[in-house]
C-alpha cells in the first residue's frame, strides 16, 4: 500500500466514523465488489449514517465502479424492470386440438423504441413487444406453438427461431415469401407454427440483414421448452446476457444481464439458502466473440443447451459464444452478497455484473 | 485631385442636414429591425435543423491528483451534449461534474475519483445522454503540480534557465561584435535572420499543433495566424513610433539606430520565449517533461544564439550596462512568465494564439533588420548575407536537435 492510498483510506474511514470501511477496502477483489451501490444516496467516497449499504452490514459499499451516483434509469419509461424480468416467464394461452395436443399461443409485434441502458443514456431500440430482451417464450416438449407476428416497426424484420422446424417457419428472408413469411414488412403479420422440440434453453431473434444491426439492436428473446417429464422444483431465473453499441462504432459501450448494466449490483436478486435456484442463461452479444458466467463462492452444475438432463460439468465459470446458451443449477449454502458477472472483466466493469442476495 | 471632390461631393448630399452620427446609426438601427422581426416571426422559412444533436466535446484540461482525475471539458459543437457516464480503461466510475449539460461553449469539470497510477495511461470516455463517446487519453499519468509559491518559484528558476540566463551568456558576444570588420557584423545580422526565421516557422508549426490538439470553437490553428498578423501590425505600430520619436531626438544628437534595432529584436525574440515557456510549463504540468535536465540545457544552448542575435546591431554603439540588462530582461524574461501561465492555466487557444504572436514579431524584426545587411549596391541577398542566413537556420536547426517538448 503506498501511502497515497493510506491517505484516502483514512480520510474515508474518518468519514464513516468507524475503521470497517477501512479494513474492509483493504480486501482483494472490491473494486468490483463496489460497483456502486445505487441505493447509497451518499457520494464520492463518504459514508453518512443511514446509508443502507452500511446498514445492511456491508460498510464497504460505496462507489468506486460502475454507472456514476444519481437518478437511475426510468424502468417506468422503459417499459420493463430488469428485477421483475429475471422471474417473468411467458407462457402464452393455451388450448386443447381436437388431437388432444396442446397449442400454445403468443402475440410478438416489433416496436421502435428509445430505451434508457444506463443512467442518463438513451439508446434507439428495436424491440419485441416493447422490451429488450424480449419475453422469455415458455413451452413444453411436443406442443405446437403458434407465433402471431405483426411487424410495428418502420423496418422489416423476422422471428428466427432456434429449435427444430421446416424451413418455411425459419423465420428467414427470402423463404416461406409464398405463404406470406421470409421477411415481414411493416405492417405486415405472420403466424409462425411449429412443434415445440427439442426440450432445452433456446433463443429467438431477427434475421433481417444486416443481421448484426438487427439484433445488437435488440430484436432476441429466450425460448425455453421443458422437457415432458419436467424439471425439479426451483426458483427459476432468466438472464440473458446483452449489450449496446451506443455510439455506432461496431463495438459495444454497456454491457449487462437482461439490458440495464449494474442493475442487479444495485438490486440484489434474493434466493433461499439452501434453495434449487435454476439460471436459464443465454449470450446473445454482438460484436464481441465470447462472453461468460461467474458466479463467486460457490459452483454449479451446467447443462450446455439444456438439451440433456445429465450435467456436463461442475463448475463456477463458463464461456458462451453469441448464441450459446445453457441451464445452470446451484444452491446457496451461505446467507450473504454474492456477486455474478462476466470474467471478461472488460465487460464486467461495462456493466455486467450483480448480486445474489441469500437470506 | 478628383477622388477627394467625389467624397467631398457625397459629403454635401441631401443627407447632410442630420447630424453625422444619425448618419452612422440608420443602418444599424435597420439591421437590429430587420433581426428583431425575423426572430419574432420565428425564422420563416426555415425550419429545425434536421437531425441527431452535434455532440463536440473536447477536453482542454487534465489534471491529476492522488486518486483522482479531473477533466475541465468544453462544448466545440452547436447543440448542447448531455455526460451521463465516464468509464476509465473500459470500466464506468463515479464521477461527479460542475455541470452534466454542456451548452455551446461552455465548459464543466468532472472529477473521477480513480486511484491511477504514475507512468501509466488511462484511456477516458465519456458516454453522452444520447450514447456518443467523447474519448481522451492521458498518455502518462503523472500528479499535476500544486499552484503554490513553490511552484511558481519553480517556474521562475526554469523560466531563468531556458530564457535570461542564455541570452544573457549571448549577449556577451558585444565586445566581439565591436572589435570585428563591419562585412562580419553584416554576416552576424544575416546569422540573426536565419535564427529568427527558423525561430517563426518553428512558432508557427508549434502554434498549429497546440491549436489543433485542442477545443476548435474559439478558432483553432487560425488563431496562430490571426496572432501573428496582429503582433506584426503592432510592433510596426511601435516602430513608427519610436522612429517619429528617434527623429525628433537625432535632431537634437541622441538616440541610435543601433539600440532602437536591438530593442525590436529583443521584444521579438521575447514573445516567442513566452511561447516556449508556455509549452515548457505546460509540459511540466501534464507531467511530459521528464528529461527536464536535458530539455532545459537544450534550451539554454538554443536561446544562447538570441543574446547574439540581440547584440549584432549594437556594433556601433556603447549602450550602458542598464540597457544591455532592459534588452536580455526583455527578450528572455517572458520565458518565465510563460512557464508559470503553461504550467498553472495552460489553454490551448491562448497558446496557439501567443505562439503565432511571437512568428508575427520575428517577421516584422526580420524586416528592421534588412536595411542593415544591405551592401554598397543596395541588394540584401549578397552571398555574404545568404551564407549568414543559411548558417541562422543551419545552427537553429542543430540546436533544436536538442529539444523537443
Amino acid at each position: 500500500m503506498s501511502p497515497r492510498i493510506s491517505r484516502r483510506k483514512l480520510l474515508g474511514g474518518a468519514a464513516a466514523g468507524a475503521a470497517l470501511p477501512v479494513l474492509h477496502e483493504l480486501i482483494p477483489h472490491q473494486g468490483l465488489h463496489h460497483a456502486l451501490d445505487g441505493a447509497s444516496a451518499s457520494s464520492g467516497h463518504q459514508h453518512t449514517a443511514g446509508d443502507p449499504a452500511a446498514v445492511d452490514g456491508d460498510a464497504g459499499m460505496h462507489s468506486h465502479n460502475g454507472f456514476a451516483m444519481g437518478p437511475e434509469v426510468n424502468h417506468r419509461a422503459n417499459g420493463f424492470d430488469p428485477s421483475a424480468m429475471v422471474r417473468d416467464f411467458d407462457w402464452g394461452k393455451t388450448r386443447r386440438l381436437a388431437s388432444g395436443r396442446v397449442l400454445r399461443e403468443w402475440e410478438m409485434v416489433a416496436i421502435d423504441k428509445e430505451i434508457e441502458v444506463a443512467p442518463g443514456v438513451k439508446y434507439a431500440a428495436w424491440t419485441y413487444n416493447g422490451r429488450v430482451p424480449g419475453p422469455t417464450l415458455r413451452c413444453r416438449e411436443g406442443e405446437r406453438l403458434r407465433i402471431h407476428f405483426g411487424n410495428g416497426s418502420s423496418h422489416p424484420h423476422t422471428i428466427h427461431f432456434h429449435g427444430i422446424h421446416p424451413a418455411f417457419m425459419d423465420g428467414m428472408p427470402g423463404l416461406g415469401e409464398g405463404i406470406g413469411g421470409g421477411l415481414i414488412r411493416p405492417g405486415e403479420t405472420f403466424t409462425y407454427e411449429f412443434d415445440a422440440e427439442p426440450f432445452g434453453m433456446h433463443l429467438y431473434h431477427c434475421h433481417a440483414t444486416p443481421l448484426a444491426e438487427h439484433i445488437a439492436k435488440g430484436l432476441y428473446g429466450a425460448f425455453i421448452v421443458d422437457p415432458k417429464q419436467g424439471r425439479e422444483d426451483a426458483d427459476e431465473l432468466i438472464m440473458v446476457m446483452n449489450a449496446f453499441d451506443t455510439n455506432f462504432d461496431f463495438g459495444n459501450e454497456v454491457y449487462a444481464v437482461n439490458s440495464i448494466g449494474f442493475h442487479y449490483a444495485k438490486h440484489p436478486i434474493k434466493v433461499k439458502r439452501g434453495e434449487l435456484v435454476r439460471i436459464y442463461l443465454m449470450n446473445i452479444v454482438e460484436f464481441d466473440p465470447i462472453n461468460s458466467f461467474h458466479v463467486h463462492a460457490n459452483f454449479f452444475n451446467y447443462f450446455p443447451t439444456g438439451t440433456s438432463l445429465q450435467p456436463l460439468e461442475y463448475t463456477d465459470t463458463i464461456v458462451q459464444a453469441q448464441g450459446q446458451r445453457g441451464v445452470l443449477e446451484l444452491r446457496f449454502p451461505y446467507e450473504g452478497r454474492y456477486m455474478f458477472h462476466a470474467h471478461k472483466t472488460e465487460f464486467a466493469e461495462l456493466g455486467w455484473l450483480g448480486f445474489f442476495e441469500v437470506a | 485631385m478628383e477622388a477627394r471632390g467625389a467624397v467631398s461631393s457625397l459629403r454635401q448630399g441631401p443627407g447632410s442636414r442630420l447630424p453625422a452620427w444619425a448618419l452612422g446609426l440608420i443602418p444599424l438601427a435597420l439591421i437590429a429591425a430587420a433581426v428583431g422581426v425575423f426572430a419574432a416571426l420565428g425564422a420563416p422559412g426555415l425550419g429545425e435543423r434536421s437531425g441527431p444533436p452535434i455532440e463536440d466535446l473536447a477536453v482542454e484540461r487534465t489534471v491529476l491528483h492522488p486518486g483522482e482525475i479531473e477533466l475541465t471539458v468544453r462544448n466545440d459543437g452547436p447543440d448542447q451534449v448531455g455526460i451521463a457516464q465516464v468509464s476509465v480503461n473500459d470500466g464506468y466510475v463515479d464521477f461527479e461534474a460542475t455541470s452534466k449539460e454542456v451548452g455551446r461553449l461552455g465548459s464543466t469539470t468532472i472529477t473521477i475519483p480513480y486511484d491511477w497510477i504514475e507512468g501509466e495511461s488511462y484511456e477516458i470516455f465519456l458516454l453522452t445522454s444520447t450514447g456518443g463517446t467523447v474519448d481522451h487519453t492521458i498518455d502518462v499519468a503523472a500528479e499535476t503540480p500544486e499552484a503554490d509559491s513553490g511552484f511558481y518559484g519553480l517556474m521562475a528558476l526554469l523560466g531563468i534557465y531556458v530564457g535570461v540566463i542564455p541570452v544573457a551568456l549571448g549577449m556577451l558576444w558585444l565586445p566581439f561584435v565591436r572589435r570585428i570588420d563591419r562585412r562580419w557584423v553584416q554576416l552576424l545580422l544575416a546569422l540573426t535572420v536565419g535564427l529568427l526565421a527558423f525561430l517563426a516557422i518553428d512558432a508557427v508549426q508549434e502554434g498549429v499543433d497546440v491549436a489543433q490538439a485542442g477545443p476548435q470553437a474559439l478558432g483553432g490553428a487560425a488563431l496562430v495566424f490571426v496572432g501573428a498578423l496582429a503582433s506584426y501590425l503592432l510592433l510596426a505600430g511601435v516602430d513608427g513610433y519610436m522612429t517619429g520619436r528617434r527623429e525628433r531626438a537625432a535632431a537634437r544628437g541622441g538616440d541610435a539606430v543601433g539600440t532602437h534595432l536591438a530593442l525590436l529584436i529583443a521584444i521579438g525574440i521575447g514573445l516567442h520565449n513566452l511561447g516556449e515557456g508556455l509549452a515548457i510549463g505546460s509540459s511540466y504540468a501534464i507531467g511530459a517533461l521528464a528529461l527536464g535536465a536535458f530539455l532545459v540545457v537544450g534550451f539554454a544552448i538554443h536561446n544562447t544564439t538570441e543574446g547574439l542575435a540581440i547584440v549584432a546591431p549594437l556594433a556601433e554603439e556603447r549602450p550602458g550596462l542598464s540597457r544591455l540588462a532592459l534588452l536580455g530582461l526583455v527578450a528572455g524574461a517572458p520565458a518565465i512568465v510563460g512557464a508559470a501561465i503553461g504550467a498553472a492555466a495552460f489553454d490551448s487557444s491562448l497558446a496557439a494564439f501567443l505562439l503565432g504572436a511571437g512568428a508575427g514579431a520575428i517577421a516584422q524584426v526580420i524586416q528592421q533588420i534588412v536595411p542593415s545587411i544591405r551592401d554598397a549596391d543596395g541588394r540584401a541577398l549578397h552571398p555574404i548575407a545568404v551564407a549568414g542566413i543559411l548558417a541562422g537556420l543551419a545552427l537553429m536547426y542543430v540546436t533544436g536537435l536538442l529539444v523537443s517538448v
